[in-house]
């Protein structure tokens, strides 16, 4: 079965309404996220790029409430299939993580627990949910072959479909037996184990060797394409968005700069921080000896300028910038944050 | 593969008691003091013709190297030799003293365990809090406080004061206990013998405290530091992300990790209670090997104290086995 990919008809499945996640820290409350509002439909891909520091993975984790203390969501709302996901209580929020929205993290060397076999971290998630029924008879509750057979069953076909060969064999591996890429196919086999509707991966890729990040990227196409799970791919490089994504969330200092379809970002950028990312790109095509990187420093949050939090870095500043700048629809439906539209 | 690798370690433990005693062998001849002239000066006026004839009766006019020869042939076969001021063969002396002293080892090991996890887990994963905050201070003192300090203090409160616990020895004078193991509240589980269970463990809770109090403050203080580092790491926030309970996020994934240094602090602190067990032993009259190496040591004992120190050795090389086999389990990076 192929799922229509980029239907506008198809429902909203999670959306955020200026969502704000605050750090109290000594000098002062961060906000990591900072008034974030979006909407993903069902079997979309969205990417949310931006530099180390702006936000991407706090996002992630506030849509799962797993914000590390003492950061916590100060406003607005997360809803998925339509229900308030911030109001819910703790044990319908462990029903969702795992089961309807499911997480792969930036770095598998540490995300794997080295202390279990990497075929029971993926059977924990379907016994978590319990996938599959416990058998008949008193004794099952203690001890149920049966099930745990069923259960390795699936197992080891969470692991071929993520593409980690023998299957049997392997899941009876330590994670630290695995090199990274594999690890990462593990992860990923976690996070798909009980088919979630949603899948959020930050930045899956960036710990990889460069052949093994297309590979990564080529099985969440598949995971897309097969099963129609939406996926929400932080990075930091606009390359992947580009060859991944159906939308793309520019994200600066917690807050969105850019929204679009991918194709019009890339090819037609309005914010300048937009401009400068895909600048420092390198190209193919384009015969470049030179890279550009997005000049100044990654913004300290603790101590924002007044207005445009980029406005210190931006090219084409004026004095607007530093006023309020709220963010713009374009008549291409597009949304930019920026004095200059 | 397992049972290879520790019948290797168990092999390698021949060496180190070889050498164990070679040193010891040493140490005690270095110390000042001949053991004929100690015992002689208890005795009051005896002849040289006496003397020679002891220390004939020791082997202590032959010459150094004879001396170590004649101790090691006799150790291989499993003769730790004769104590001058018993008059009992070492080995005899050191088995009626021994389950004593590992029972009060394995107390303390226990108290302080069963205290230490509990409050270890809760502050870290309290970390900062009333409770967190209040274990630390304990463990501090716990650390700083000398051991017969405390075990003066328990006796006191618990024993005069307030007479719910034994002051002295290891059992109530006068119950009746068949001897198996010489462990005595093993014994009279086996027994069935309940007033002497009762009574022994009774006897075991003061000198465990006091004993174990330091290995707990520093059991609790490794365990909090490594569970919140354990908390931090990814995986632990994985747990969360696949839908874990709470407590299974802390008891299986982040304790299983947290142990794996816990686990050889423990280790080493298993030897200081098995060989640092004097103070204790004196102060509850605690009849183990502790006190009786202590009276050696001043007698110039050199058969008994040889002994001593090499069961001592023995009982921390095995301790440490134990701790490195129970790693391989909790730690799949290491092999034996
Ligand atoms: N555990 C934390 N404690 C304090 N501040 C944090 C914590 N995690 C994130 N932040 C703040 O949130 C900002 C955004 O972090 P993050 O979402 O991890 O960025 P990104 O994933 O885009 O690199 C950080 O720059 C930092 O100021
Ligand atoms: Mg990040």
């Amino acid at each position: 079965m192929t799922f229509q990919s980029n239907d506008p008809s198809a429902s909203v499945l999670l959306e955020l309404e200026d969502l704000t996640t605050v750090f109290p820290t000594r000098r002062g409350v961060v906000r990591a996220v900072d008034g974030l509002s979006f909407r993903l439909r069902q079997g979309e891909k969205l990417g949310i790029v931006g530099e180390s520091g702006s936000g991407k993975s706090v996002t992630l984790l506030s849509i799962l409430r797993l914000v590390p203390y003492p950061g916590q969501v100060s406003r607005g709302a997360v809803r998925f299939r339509g229900e308030d996901v911030l109001s819910k209580s703790a044990m319908e929020m462990r029903q969702i993580r795992g089961r309807d929205i499911a997480m792969v993290f930036q770095d598998p060397m540490t995300t794997l627990n080295p202390a279990f076999l990497v075929g029971e971290q993926i059977r924990e998630s379907l016994r978590i949910h319990q996938i599959v029924p416990r058998s008949n008879g008193f004794l099952s509750r203690i001890y149920d072959p049966l099930r745990k057979a069923a259960e390795y069953r699936r197992v080891w076909g969470a692991m071929s479909d993520v593409g980690i060969p023998v299957p049997e064999q392997n899941a009876r591996r330590y994670p630290h037996q695995f090199s990274g890429g594999m690890q990462q196919r593990a992860l990923i086999a976690i996070a798909l184990a009980c088919e979630p509707q949603l899948l959020l991966a930050d930045e899956p890729t960036t710990a990889l060797d460069v052949t093994i990040q297309a590979q990564i990227i080529a099985l969440l196409e598949k995971i897309n394409r097969e099963h129609g799970t939406a996926i929400v791919l932080v990075t930091h490089n606009l390359g992947l968005v580009a060859e991944f994504c159906h939308n793309t969330i520019v994200m600066y200092a917690g807050q969105m700069m850019e929204m679009g379809g991918t194709d019009a970002v890339i090819e037609d950028p309005k914010h300048p921080y937009t401009q400068g990312l895909l600048r420092c790109l390198p190209q193919v095509t384009a015969k470049r000896d030179k890279i550009y990187p997005v000049p100044g420093l990654v913004p300290d949050l603790a101590d924002l300028p007044p207005g445009c939090p980029f406005s210190p870095r931006c090219e084409q500043v004026i004095a607007d910038c530093s006023g309020d700048v709220p963010l713009k629809q374009l008549a291409d439906g597009r949304m930019v944050r920026c004095v200059l539209y | 593969m397992r049972a290879v690798k520790i019948l290797e370690r168990v092999l390698i433990t021949i060496p180190i008691m070889f050498g164990v005693a070679v040193v010891v062998f040493f140490f005690m001849r270095l110390t000042p003091g001949d053991p004929v002239d100690i015992m002689m000066g208890q005795a009051g006026a005896v002849s040289t013709g006496e003397i020679e004839q002891l220390r004939r009766e020791f082997d202590l006019d032959k010459p150094l190297y004879m001396q170590l020869w004649l101790f090691l042939t006799k150790a291989v076969q499993g003769d730790l030799g004769y104590s001058y001021t018993q008059k009992r063969p070492v080995n005899e002396l050191i088995f009626d003293r021994l389950p004593a002293t590992i029972e009060l080892a394995g107390g303390a090991l226990f108290f302080s365990l069963v205290i230490a996890i509990p409050i270890g887990i809760i502050s870290a994963v309290r970390q900062k809090s009333l409770v967190d905050q209040f274990s630390m201070a304990g463990a501090f003192l716990g650390t700083s406080m000398p051991s017969f300090w405390l075990g003066i203090i328990l006796i006191l409160l618990f024993a005069v004061r307030l007479g719910w616990l034994p002051v002295q020895g290891r059992i109530t004078y006068g119950i009746n206990l068949e001897y198996v193991t010489g462990f005595y509240v093993l014994d009279s589980l086996l027994g069935r013998n309940w007033p002497a269970l009762v009574s022994s463990v009774k006897h075991l809770v003061l000198p465990s405290v006091s004993l174990g109090a330091s290995v707990a403050a520093i059991v609790a203080r490794v365990l909090r530091s490594s569970m919140v580092e354990i908390l931090r790491q990814d995986y632990v926030t994985l747990a969360r992300a696949k839908g874990n309970r709470e407590f299974l996020v802390v008891m299986k994934h982040a304790l299983r990790n947290a142990l794996i240094p816990t686990v050889t602090v423990v280790g080493l602190q298993v030897g200081s209670l098995l060989g640092g067990n004097m103070i204790v032993e004196s102060v509850f009259s605690w009849p183990g090997l502790g006190r009786l190496v202590v009276k050696a040591i001043f007698e110039r004992d050199f058969p008994l104290v040889q002994g001593a120190v090499m069961i001592y050795a023995f009982t921390f090389v095995i301790a440490n086995l134990i701790v490195d086999v129970l790693y391989t389990y909790l730690n799949p990076k290491i092999t034996l």
